[in-house]
Parts: C-alpha cells; structure tokens; sequence
C-alpha cells in the first residue's frame, strides 16, 4: 500500500534537475511573441485607435484589436461581462486594448508604444462603498452591484435580541497578489487543419478551451488546451489564463503562425486579478456563559471593473461569514461592488479569509469582554455533529473542529502558557524594562470542500486509466498539477486501486481532448473528485481482471479480491494467481484493459431567496495559534511559532499534505503581516517584488503542521481536501496574538509595524498614558 | 559554462539571463521578476551566487559560470527531493545553487545562518520548512 505512506514526488527529480518545461521553456518554429497595448486611464472613452502606416505595412507584424475578434469579444467566466479589448470605453487601468505579435517580444513591446489611443477621460470610482451607496459613476448594470447573497437563519431581523453582550467591529482586509514565482504566460498554436492548441501555465484548461472557442467562434472539439508545469498558481491562473489565451489565439489565428504571452512581473502585479479587499461590518451577540446568541454581518467586497469570478467568491464568503460556529439567528448580506480597478478573481479561500478575519477577531473580543479563554470560547461554540451551520446544513459525520482543537492546544502547551492581555498603560509604561512582549492568539476555521451548491454545475469529473500487460499504467485526469502535489497523490491512488507498482504509474499531461470537461482545479476538489473518478476507472478495469481470473482460478468472480501483486480468494489463500499473469492472460483474451471513469458530486443545495441551504458535500476544519512577539517600541511583529491542525479525512502522502499546510500557514502569515498592495488613483504602485513584500526565509516561524485523520467516505481512501485551509486562519490568529502581547486590536491588515506602534499611541492616549 | 569553453558574440548589455536560455538552450534557469529580487535566476558566477538576471555579457568574459545543470549540486538536489521541499519547482534551481554555497561557507550552518543565507531566494509554495529540514538532512549525512 502506498497511499497514506510519505512516497517522493513524482516531478520533483526533473524539477531539481531543472529540466523540466514550463511555457517559457517551449518554443515552436515560426514562433512570434506578443504584446498587449493597454489602457493608461482607469475610466475612458476611446475616440480613436491610430495605428501608424509603417506599422500596418510591416508584413512581420500582426496587429489585433476588438474589430478583429472572430466570435464574442468576451472572456467567458461567469456573467460574461468581461471585454476582451476594449472597443468603446475602457474601466480599469491595464485594460488590453490591442494585441501585437512579432518576431521578437522587444519589436512587438515597440510597436504597442507607436500605436497611438485618442481617449477622454472620464470619472472614476474606487471606493466600493461610495460606489454602491452614491454611485456617482456606473461601472456596472444600475447600481454597480456585481453579485448579491445573503444568509437568513432562525430569528434573522433580530439576531442579538437574547444576548447579554455584543461586540461589533468594522474590519478591513486587503487586496493580496498571489506572487506566483512563475508569471503567466501561453502559447496559441494554430494547427493546419483550422483547430488551434493552446499550451500554458494554468489551473482550468476546461475554462480556457470555452473561452477560447467562443472568442474565435471555433468548435470546441478544435480548440485544445494543455496544461504544461505551472509553477504556482493559488487562484491566480484560475480567470486570467483564459484572457491570456484569447488574447494569444486572435493574434495566433491571423498571424497563421504560433504565438507566445509571457507576463512580465509589473504586467502580472498590475494587470491580473488579485484577493478581494474586503470591509466587513459585524455584530456578534451571546449569553454570559459564552454561547452564542446572533450574529449579524454586512460583507462588502470591491470586485473592479469586470466581474469574472466575483459572484462565487461573493457566494462562498457570504456562507462562510460567521465561521465554524453553532449560531441560532443570524443575518449575513454579503455585495460584490464594480469600482474602475483591476478586477480581482480567486486566491487561496476563496472571499473567506477576508469574514474569517473578523469572525475570528469578533470571537477574540467576545472571549475579551467575558473574561474567558478564547480557545474555550470556541469550544463552547464550535459546530457539533447534530448542529447547523449558519446555512440551516445539518452536521453529521466527518467534522473535527474539536478535535484540531485539542490537538493544537495539546501541541502548543496553551492551557500553561495564555494569560489575559496587558492595558496598553502597562505596556507603554513598561516599555523600558520589557521592550517586547509575547502572546497567543488562536482562530478556528472550517471550509466547504468542492465548488459548493453555487458551482453544482461544474461539480463533475472524468478521469482515464489504461493498464498495459507489463502491469505499468499510464492515466489522464482533468485537473491540474501546479506545485501542491496532485499528481504524486493521483498515482499513489491508482497504483493501490490496481494493486501496481507506484513507480510503474504515469500521469500524463492535463489535456481537455482527454477526459470531458472535468471543471476547475480550485476549491480544494482535486483530490477527492479526481480521485473519485480514477477509482471508478479502476474499478471497471478490476472487474474485468476478475472475470478472467475467477476463470483460471475456477470461482465467482465475486470471491475474489486483490491484494499484494496477487488475485486470490478471500476466504481460500491456496487460490491465487499472480496480477501479471492475469493481466497477460486478459491482454491474450483481448479484454480492454482501459477505462473511463466519471465522478459527480455529492448532493448540495442553495436556496437563495431563503438565505439556506446544503452548502457544501463536506467540510474540512482547522485550528491554529500563532505565538508572536512585538516590539514595543518599534511595532515590528515576529511570528514565532505557528501550531495548525487540519481535519482533511485522510493523508494520502504526509509530507505533501504537510506541505501544503506549511505553504499556506506562510501564506497566511503574509496576508496578515507584510503584504500591502498600494493603490493609487486606480494604479497599483507597488508592482515589483521589492516593493510588495511576500515572506521570506526570515520570515517564516517555527511551523508545527499537525493532521488529525477523520476518514470521510465520500472521499478517495477517506480523503477531503487541504489546498486552501492552511491560508484561511493564519492573520487573525496573529492579530489576536498581537492584542495578547500588548492590549490592542487591529482591525485591519496587513499588520504593519507602523500600524501596531500607531494603534498603541493611539490607545495609550485614550487610556491617559 | 558547467565546465566548458563557449565563445559568443553578442550585444554588450545582454543579460547572463537570456544568454544561458536562449544562445545556450539551458532552460534550467529561469526569470522570476527581472529585477533581482526573487533569486529565481541565481548562478554560480566564479563560485558567487548572482541573480543571471543583473549580470550582462560585459561582464562575464572569462569568468566561470555554473548552472543548475551542472552535477556539482546532486547532492543538495537528493536531499531536497527527499525532505519534499520542492512543489511548483520555479524556485528550485535557485535554492539548490544558493544552499550549495551556504554548505560550502558553513559545513554546520545554524538556523539563522540558513534563513539569512537563504534570504534572497523566495518562494511562495513550501512555506521553506521543508527546504531547511532538507539542509539539516545533509549535515546529518555529512557528520556520520
């Protein structure tokens, strides 16, 4: 057995070698490289596009602009709002307007200055919550609203009636670039008989190919996508690759020839989508002995020019809103607001972190205010089996909230080491003699694994497995390898399900010719869906091994079973056959040893107008306490030490699973400490690597990355997902460590030295220090 | 060049970058932001960690470049793989060039002397933990 064992990777040796390929690295004869002209202004009308004669004649260059489109100049995602290029107007700054392919990418990065654009500036809004109260700009339908979701449980219009406290806040979250080491970037190649392929660094190639084959109003059977190694994408190249692919295949389609888009980083900072800032105003009600009563949530989240994936960010936040929590009453209204800046899309938590940060600091304040541990404040109110969450869904089997619990505090030594915070008048008075101060500050989280009653559509997948007669196997599935693993846990899947060597299985390339549209690789799906899917292939492929073998053995085929390289009788170990010769002896029959395998979701349901609903076919849950240490004097943070615990079902290789904890743990750590993006006038300003700070190894705490192993059984060997959670908790448990160590409470993020030192002064004077 | 001897004729202010991508197909080093600051484009530049990315053809005339292809980092690369501290793999080369120079700098480097040394190479998938447990790893193996 190999699943639940700590295998090596299956790409890590190529990767170490630097051998392997990602879309830079390809290149095709005849090969031009584009660049795109964009937009300066966050808001204009476009009155002319020059383009010089010289330009227009030079036979090496191929210029695209909107009139150039073959089909719909839209990217598909979700409400199709998004343009291609910009014929009439233009909404945010970085907005394409034409495209240009040359024999070198500095001639085609020439020719986009020569063009020349007459355009008039028009009003601009940034501020989501002007735009949605005062409008004084349209950016979006009438009232620039994108999306709108609510939740309505029990005695929603008076949620905190019955509460004996209430703590309330407004909280700030930023936006946060996903800093993917490799940028984006893909290559168009028309093919002779008219279809088109399309290589790239992407998580959805299914995205991709539909967006593509509308934009070019192709078959969708002509249009194929390879996904090549992508290095990183944590929802960066879950919208974008399909604006970058359609922008590449209109040039690729006129050029006749293939055509290369690599992103450099200001292009990537500056013009793809990011995390959704969010404002997030919430009261949360409860009884003095700590259970909670009501909450009640308003979620604002500025979703930029065009929507692209804002509405399901939007609706899983807005499920999300009140955390891990059994709440009686509560009302959520969660809007995704267009303002004239760069749209953003997914990254990691998908519109969760942002109400998980003030969920958790609402829980902090609470814990404050009665006078209670926080981590015994939450287990008063975490969701047990037989409650509801905030959506009305029932939780019965597979939740280890509680248990990530215990395992964190029994891990940290919390019970010995948390103390109720300082004044910030002791704290300032003493900031001679104790210049740095330690705390503990704790979240708990729990996340909907799949794509949720809003994506049921998409919730479905299809995987390939071909055994050969030499007992290796080659399989295909629909979902994407990008870093965080899939492919090592893919094979060690079908090696046990086929009882093969794990050294003797091969995935292949993620192509959308190969399996059907199997729907993103987001929302920490992959693992269980996928899985799923190549367990139903298998499984086809077993069955007809069985035949054959009950056959030599001379049993039912149903008395069989496989186990350590053999078949044999379950209940008669002297009849057995080894798998090879089985599979010879198929091979000589004649029988297919190949499958196709499907998998769709479990059940889920959302009933928007009631605000209720079977959000989600499993949750997964985590706890995380971070220890920090603060100075005084000078604000400065450092992250000592993170302990996190993830309820995941089951580790189907422990070191990548603790990768991905590590991973995001950091990620989080870098959401709620250091990454500030800074927008001015509609521009981002810090659109370089040195100006928008990500963590580095100095920056990186002792990380305890703990797994509890509930097994679900829906999922692969009992396996959920773990792509996201790691990032969700990680800055309120910061920042209410932060608050422990020196008495104040940050509502919003990143937490910068200037920020800590400044809410400091800033209470010590309201304390009279 | 890993070894070598190359003659090229090119424009003064070409970067080592492109030079080692495109004239010399060693696609092992990759770019990262173009600007020095990710330490995904670092070489060896007569036995010096710099980022391929700030060093132009004027500058390399004679000197001795080493790239992730070489041999000299399999050792770093067998610990690597088995602490599992690669994902993504774009950071890769980068931080088995730098944490070769570390070891050869400390044999018993500290933590702090790791994370500093390591400092200028980011990346955005391991959270590191796994790329420092792969260098502890070699200086176990180092001791016995």
């Amino acid at each position: 057995m190999v699943v639940g064992e700590r295998v090596p990777r299956k790409d890590s040796q190529a990767k170490a070698e630097g051998r392997t390929l990602f879309i830079d690295d390809y290149n095709f004869p005849n090969m031009l490289h584009a660049a795109v002209k964009r937009s300066p202004h966050p808001h204009a009308r476009i009155k002319a596009i020059h383009v010089p004669e010289e330009l227009l004649n030079d036979p090496e260059l191929v210029i695209v602009t909107s009139k150039d489109v073959p089909g719909k100049n839209r990217v598909h995602i979700v409400l199709d709002d998004w343009v291609l290029l910009a014929d009439e107007n233009v909404k945010h700054i970085g907005e394409p307007i034409a495209v240009i392919a040359a024999r070198t990418k500095e001639q085609a990065m020439t020719a986009t200055e020569a063009i020349v654009v007459d355009y008039e500036p028009l009003p601009a809004i940034f501020d989501p919550v002007v735009a949605r109260n005062e409008r004084p700009v349209t950016v979006f339908g009438e009232g620039n609203v994108m999306a709108y979701h609510k939740v309505r449980k029990g005695d929603w219009e008076d949620p905190l009636s019955g509460a004996d406290v209430v703590v309330e806040g407004e909280y700030v979250t930023p936006y946060q670039d996903h800093a993917y080491l490799e940028t984006n970037g893909v290559i168009a190649c028309p093919e002779p008989d008219g279809s088109i392929i399309i290589y790239g660094s992407m998580q959805c190639p299914f995205y991709v190919q539909t967006a593509v084959a509308e934009v070019l109003a192709k078959p969708k059977a002509e249009v194929v996508v390879v996904q090549v190694a992508t290095g990183g994408a944590f929802g960066g190249k879950e919208d974008v690759p399909s604006q970058l692919a359609s922008l590449c295949a209109v040039a690729a389609v006129h050029a006749r020839k293939p055509v290369k888009l690599i992103y450099s980083r200001e292009e990537d900072i500056e013009t793809t989508s990011k995390r959704h800032p969010g404002i997030i105003r919430c009261k949360l009600g409860a009884r003095k002995d700590g259970k909670l009563v009501g909450a009640s949530i308003e979620y604002i989240i500025n979703a930029g020019a065009y929507a692209t994936l804002s509405p399901v960010v939007l609706w899983r936040g807005n499920v999300h809103a009140a955390g891990p929590y059994a709440i009686p009453n509560v009302k959520v209204d969660s809007y995704a607001i267009a303002t004239n800046t760069v749209p953003c899309g997914a990254f990691r938590g998908f519109g969760s972190p942002q109400v998980l940060y003030a969920a958790e600091t609402q829980m902090d304040k609470l814990a404050a205010v009665l006078k209670l541990d926080p981590a015994e404040l939450r287990r008063r109110n975490l969701i047990k089996p037989g409650d509801t969450t905030i959506t009305g869904h029932e939780i019965q089997e597979s939740w280890g909230a509680e248990q990530t619990l215990d395992a964190v505090l029994e891990r940290n030594g919390w019970k010995d080491k948390w103390m109720l915070a300082p004044t910030v008048s002791e704290v300032l008075e003493d900031a001679w003699e104790k210049p740095k101060r330690r705390g503990f500050g704790i979240s708990t989280i729990c996340y909907g694994v799949g794509l949720g009653a809003a994506g049921k559509i998409l919730a479905r997948t299809g995987a390939y497995v071909q055994l050969e007669s030499d007992l290796s196997v080659g399989f295909a599935v629909g979902t994407t390898e990008m870093g965080q693993g899939m492919m090592t846990v893919l094979s060690q899947i079908v090696a046990d399900a086929l009882g093969v060597p794990y050294d003797k299985v091969r995935m292949q390339s993620t192509d959308t010719s190969r399996v059907p549209d199997s729907g993103p690789t987001v929302a920490s799906r992959a693992t269980t869906m996928s899985g799923r899917a190549l367990l139903d292939a298998c499984h086809q492929i077993i069955v007809r091994l069985f035949e054959v073998a009950g056959e030599l053995l001379e049993v039912e085929p149903k008395t069989l079973e496989l186990a350590n390289g053999e078949i044999k009788v379950s209940s008669n170990s002297s009849k057995r056959i080894a798998l090879l010769k089985v599979v010879q002896e198929a091979s000589a029959r004649r029988v297919d040893l190949a499958a196709h395998g499907w998998y769709v979701a479990p059940h889920s349901s959302w009933d928007a107008e009631r605000g209720q609903g079977d959000c989600y076919f499993t949750y997964a849950t985590a706890t995380n306490v971070a220890e920090v240490e603060v100075d005084v004097e000078t604000g400065t943070v450092d992250v000592l030490r993170i302990t996190t615990a993830h309820e995941c079902g089951r580790a189907i290789n422990p070191t990548t699973l603790e990768g991905q904890i590590e991973g995001g743990t950091v990620q989080g750590i870098g959401y709620g400490r250091f990454e500030r993006l800074v927008l001015q006038d509609g521009r981002i300003e810090t659109n370089n690597l040195g100006d928008y700070v990500i963590p580095t190894t100095e920056d990186t705490p002792q990380i305890d990355a703990l797994f509890i192993e509930m097994h679900y059984d829906g999922g692969p060997y009992g396996a959920k997902g773990i792509g996201e959670q790691p990032l969700m908790g990680i800055a309120p448990a910061i920042t209410n460590a932060i608050y422990n160590a020196v008495g104040v409470r940050l509502e919003r993020i990143p937490a910068l030295p200037e920020d800590v030192w400044n809410a400091l002064q800033q209470k010590g004077r309201k304390e009279g220090t | 060049m890993n070894g070598r001897k190359y003659e090229l004729e090119t424009q003064p202010a070409r970067r080592l970058l492109d030079i080692l991508r495109e004239d010399l197909h060693l696609t092992g080093t990759k770019e990262g932001c173009g600007e020095g600051e990710c330490g995904v484009c670092t070489v060896l530049l007569d036995g010096f960690t710099v980022n391929s990315c700030l060093v132009i053809a004027a500058q390399i005339s004679g000197a001795t470049v080493e790239t992730i292809e070489n041999p000299i980092f399999d050792p770093i690369r067998a610990v690597l793989i088995e602490s599992g501290g690669i994902q993504c793999g774009f950071c890769t080369p980068g931080i088995i060039i730098t944490s070769h120079v570390l070891l050869q700098q400390y044999s018993q480097p500290t933590m702090q002397q790791i994370r500093r040394g390591l400092a200028g190479n980011l990346c955005r998938c391991t959270g590191y933990t796994k790329i420092f447990q792969a260098i502890e790893l070699i200086q176990d193996s180092n001791q016995k």
